[in-house]
């Protein structure tokens, strides 16, 4: 592999870690915080896709925007949409042993993919890059590598810069990573622990959906594509670490790099090599990598 | 065996063999389809409703049985049942016991992600890589002959050996609930610590349990390859893995007749959210229903349709209590 | 015993047929198993379009009976395959199975066809197996095997002089039947493979694979992906700057019908098929004009795949006057046809596929203008049928 391929496949490898890492870390706050395992974690994904798919033209009629107003406008409906999932459903799943919000969740997951399924359809669609995106970057003589793919590379670490800073040094950040080391503790201590779930709730699910939508025009827009996000997303979390955001990064980077590689050198055994990693790593250290609130 | 236990037994036996004569083909196969899951539900019941193991990965062994049964049936002459079905078992028993050794090590959570990370990997495998004829799946060119000239196949044939094969695994499972092994398996799903304070090697128990509970869906498997005589790698989804979650939940945890009851349970609803005459267009959404359903019966029925009884027992005085505006108490 | 009867009452429910009307031996019932929703969703419909432009043009009717058409999505699916065919043949109690565009899904369907002897037309899906080792006296096809347009696809590159190649497609039959036609005809030809590449069904994440083809540096790609994934890929071929320097070859699925959605990125693709646009004989043109009228698009290879499906069809019920069980007339009769396709005229092997030309194409403008016959009646190998 010369220089140039093996430089493209490192990007290709760090962006879709990135991407992972979008999805996994909300993932990985809701389970080590609130202590719910959320099977439907991956709809909210591809409801952000979707998002982006159905919102294009109606923004572009109403408001007049292209595809930043579009990204706006479905965050503030996937933070909406949390919250009002967190209050409705998931608040009364706190008090449920594991197996039933398994498949609560489980049930979710299918509710989820019928309504997408009634309200949008189940074609496969593509979603246009925008204009000011589209080009390319010449690297080695024949290959171009597209900035947007530089670009969804650019947006997650922002995203994970604004996260770990969010979660290091403000108040808010400590509440949180108190609340999913010791929960009743926290709440003794005079924190709002209701107001902090329910927003760090429909954090993780704005920042899935987010991954979602920036995705949206380099991996189309199809039915299954909760699923397939949702088990490596797991296998991210349970390698980084239930509640460790740092964890989740390192893990979902790891992945992006195992996965990639594996598909151009040993394309055969590549879906398998995910999962024997995460079951040596399991067996190594049967916590995951990194602690709670890291 | 208690009278209700030995009840269901009888009223399911004469149902199951009174149905053929009534029956089309197209429900012949149905009922057979629903005892295979059936097995499979009960293979998975005896983890998680009388040991507490959440296996998420249950899949793998039900399609690792098939995919052995498929692959090792010669292509142009028969092969023989008395070879072909412990074969199957022994592949399903053995990955069982491979996924079991290595997950046992963890707990809570990262116990039900392992099975499922295995689950995956055998998808994968089956799914990716020569071994398994790909995602297009591989048929089944003859079946296997019991002796001589019998050959399994024919619907009906089929149905009543799958019938007794339900029996089969029903008595068996029986036997071993009541027996000491099976006590101590109820204990440690009460509480582990206490077992081990006894002596008792929980490690050991739990892994016999998995690989017995492998070996059973294992046959289940072999039993759909037969039926269906084509298998793809689907079978080895999570998605199946949840639905026989779903089955166990939607019966009643904890007994042996919830995991049959909540396979006819879920083909049941399954068949009426997918009715066009009472969906219309819908019928083709029909897994909003069964997800609603599931949702529901997990927030209202925990116990699953077993605890019906008891639910409403428990409920149904204080919503008569309400209808008559007399004072709230609360439970 | 309440429960009894209220589970009795719910079982006859579910079981009755899906379209209930009044049981009548003169009309014939035809089901479709076709993928009406994902990525092959289009093609299902083309061929349903094909299918009854045909009856509509007869009248509405075969060998005098009326038609009922009941429909099944197979979305693609093969592992709900074998319970959707039951549920139209055992259930529903059709005459005729029409399906399907997956070859997987085929595979069950063909399966389940042999056993109940069920008569089965498939107008798309390539498998091998079909018209291999699972043909049967009751099974056609009124397209083409998987491997037929790869053959053909390798002959050009081969002429061509090309030496080295890369595959890619989805891991799935079909596609690796289509590389393995393509193999056959090049290296005969003197060029070689020098790598497959493949991604999962229905997978579109070409990037990392593109990135592989532009360091290894073959002289061409063949490639075969179909629907909305052939759309991505040759757009992504394009957006990589590939095209440029390593022509894209592919069956004609790579473009037919999907010619507006690629724009300028299949700009002079060359394809292989059985059907071209601009083939100006007089049975195409009447064909385009009344399929352009009756639908208000242009038709391509499955709407044609569609029409002849009918028109086999058509051919062994007036052989057998209707009667759908009189299979050895049925088979006999379209065995000894000359279909008079829009494609050119064909005949069926006695595996019951078709022998038939096979179009050079290239993407000129909006159309898929033949060029020239790349293969001249390709029968295909039909290994392990013993009919």
């Amino acid at each position: 592999m010369d220089f140039f391929t093996l430089l493209i496949q490192v990007l290709n490898a760090v962006q879709y870690g990135l991407l992972l890492f979008l999805v996994a870390a909300g993932l990985t706050l809701i389970f080590g915080m609130m202590g719910i395992i959320n099977l439907a974690h991956g709809s909210f994904y591809m409801i952000g896709a979707y998002l982006s798919f159905g919102l294009a033209p109606i923004v572009a009629q109403t408001i007049g925007g292209g595809f930043l107003v579009t990204l706006v406008v479905g965050l503030i409906f996937a933070i909406f949409l949390g919250y009002l999932l967190e209050w409705l459903f998931y608040s009364y799943l706190y008090e449920r042993d594991h197996l039933q919000q398994v498949l609560m969740t489980y049930g979710l997951i299918l509710v989820f993919e019928e309504i997408r399924s009634l309200l949008l359809g189940d074609d496969v669609h593509s979603v246009a890059i925008p204009a000011w995106l589209s080009a390319s970057v010449q690297l080695g003589d024949i290959m171009t590598y597209p900035i947007y793919r530089l670009f969804i590379s650019g947006i997650c670490l922002l995203l994970a810069a604004a996260m770990l800073i969010v979660l290091t040094k403000t108040r808010l950040g400590m509440m949180i990573r108190a609340g999913s080391v010791n929960r009743e503790m926290t709440q003794s201590l005079g924190v709002n622990i209701q107001f902090l779930y329910r927003l760090v709730f429909a954090s993780g699910v704005a920042i899935a959906a987010f991954a979602g939508m920036i995705a949206a025009p380099v991996t189309s827009v199809y039915p299954g594509m909760g699923q397939s996000i949702l088990i490596i997303c797991f296998v991210v979390v349970v390698i980084g670490g239930i509640g460790s955001i740092r964890g989740a990064l390192i893990a979902s980077l790891l992945i992006g790099f195992v996965d990639t590689f594996s598909k151009v050198l040993l394309p055969n055994v590549a879906g398998v090599l995910v999962y024997v990693l995460m079951a040596t790593i399991l067996l190594w250290k049967p916590s995951g990598l990194f602690k709670a609130g890291s | 065996m208690k009278k209700s236990q030995l009840f269901f037994l009888l009223i399911l036996a004469s149902v199951l063999v009174f149905l053929p004569q009534i029956s089309s083909e197209y429900v012949l196969d149905w009922l057979t389809k629903t005892m295979i899951f059936a097995i499979f539900a009960l293979s998975l019941e005896l983890l998680v409703g009388q040991t507490g193991l959440v296996c998420f990965g249950q899949s793998a062994f039900f399609g690792i049985g098939a995919y052995t049964a498929v692959l090792f049936s010669a292509k142009v002459d028969h092969t023989y049942l008395g070879y072909l079905l412990p074969l199957a078992i022994f592949a399903a028993a053995l990955y069982a016991l491979i996924v079991g050794a290595l997950s046992l090590r963890t707990k809570g959570v990262y116990f039900i992600m392992v099975t499922l990370a295995f689950a995956q990997m055998a998808y994968y495998v089956i799914h990716d890589t020569p071994l398994g004829g790909g995602t297009d799946g591989i048929y089944l060119y003859h079946k296997p002959i019991i002796f001589r000239d019998l050959v399994l196949e024919g619907s009906i044939f089929i149905y009543f050996f799958t019938t007794i094969c339900l029996f089969l695994v029903l008595g068996f499972l029986g036997l071993l609930s009541s027996s000491r092994f099976g006590r101590a398996l109820i204990g440690i799903k009460i509480n582990e610590l206490r077992m081990r304070a006894m002596g008792f090697e929980t490690y050991w128990y739990k892994l016999v349990a998995f690989v017995i509970s492998g070996a059973i869906a294992g046959i289940a498997g072999f039993l759909f390859a037969m039926k269906d005589g084509f298998v793809n790698p689907e079978i080895l989804s999570w998605h199946l893995s949840g639905a026989v979650l779903m089955m166990i939940i939607l019966g009643g945890l904890g007994h042996l007749r919830g995991a049959v009851i909540g396979a006819f349970t879920y083909a049941l609803l399954e068949e009426l959210f997918r009715s066009e005459i009472i969906f219309g267009s819908f019928s083709k959404n029909w897994h909003l229903g069964l997800g609603l359903t599931l949702i529901l019966s997990v927030a209202l029925l925990p116990k699953g349709l077993f605890g019906i009884r008891d639910q409403l027992q428990k409920s149904l005085p204080l919503y008569l209590a309400n209808f008559k505006k007399l004072p709230k108490t609360k439970l | 015993m309440k429960l009894l009867k209220i589970g009795m009452c719910l079982l006859s429910i579910f079981f009755t047929p899906s379209v209930v009307f009044a049981q009548s031996n003169t009309k014939l019932k035809i089901g479709f198993m076709l993928p009406y929703s994902g990525t092959f969703a289009a093609l299902g419909n083309a061929i349903e379009n094909g299918f009854t432009l045909y009856i509509k043009e007869n009248g509405g009717k075969l060998a005098g009976r009326e038609i009922v058409y009941i429909k099944v999505d197979d979305e693609s699916d093969p592992s709900k395959a074998t319970d959707n065919v039951n549920k139209l043949i055992k259930r529903d109690n059709v005459d005729v199975i029409i399906g399907t565009v997956h070859s997987g899904v085929a595979m069950a369907m063909a399966k389940v066809a042999k056993d109940t002897g069920t008569t089965l037309i498939i107008p798309n899906a390539g498998a091998d197996a079909i018209t291999g080792p699972m043909c049967a006296k009751n099974i056609f096809r009124s397209s083409f095997t998987n491997g037929q347009p790869g053959y053909a696809m390798g002959e050009v590159a081969a002429k061509k002089n090309h030496k080295t190649a890369i595959t890619l497609t989805w891991k799935y039959a079909a596609g690796e039947e289509s590389v393995k036609g393509f193999k056959d005809s090049f290296e005969k030809g003197g060029g070689k493979v020098i790598k497959d590449l493949t991604l999962p069904f229905p997978n579109v994440e070409f990037q990392a694979l593109l990135t592989e083809i532009a360091a290894a540096k073959p002289d061409i790609v063949y490639s075969f992906f179909a629907g909305a994934g052939a759309v991505k890929l040759v757009k992504d071929y394009a957006a990589a700057g590939l095209n440029k320097t390593i022509p894209l070859y592919g069956p004609g699925f790579l473009t037919d019908g999907l010619l507006e959605a690629l724009g300028d990125s299949a700009k002079g693709m060359l394809t292989t098929l059985h059907y071209a646009d601009g083939l100006n004989t007089k049975r195409d043109k009447e064909f385009r004009l009344s399929y352009a009228k009756t639908f208000l698009l242009q038709p391509d290879v499955y709407a044609v795949q569609g029409y002849d499906a009918a028109q086999m069809l058509a051919i062994g019920l007036k052989a057998s006057q209707g009667d759908v069980s009189r299979k050895d007339d049925f088979a006999k009769a379209i065995r000894s046809a000359t279909i008079d396709s829009p494609r050119g005229p064909f005949t069926i092997s006695k595996a019951h596929n078709p022998i038939q030309d096979f179009y050079l194409r290239e993407v000129i403008g909006k159309e898929n203008k033949s060029i020239g016959i790349a293969s001249k009646s390709l029968a295909d190998a039909a290994r392990g049928c013993n009919m």
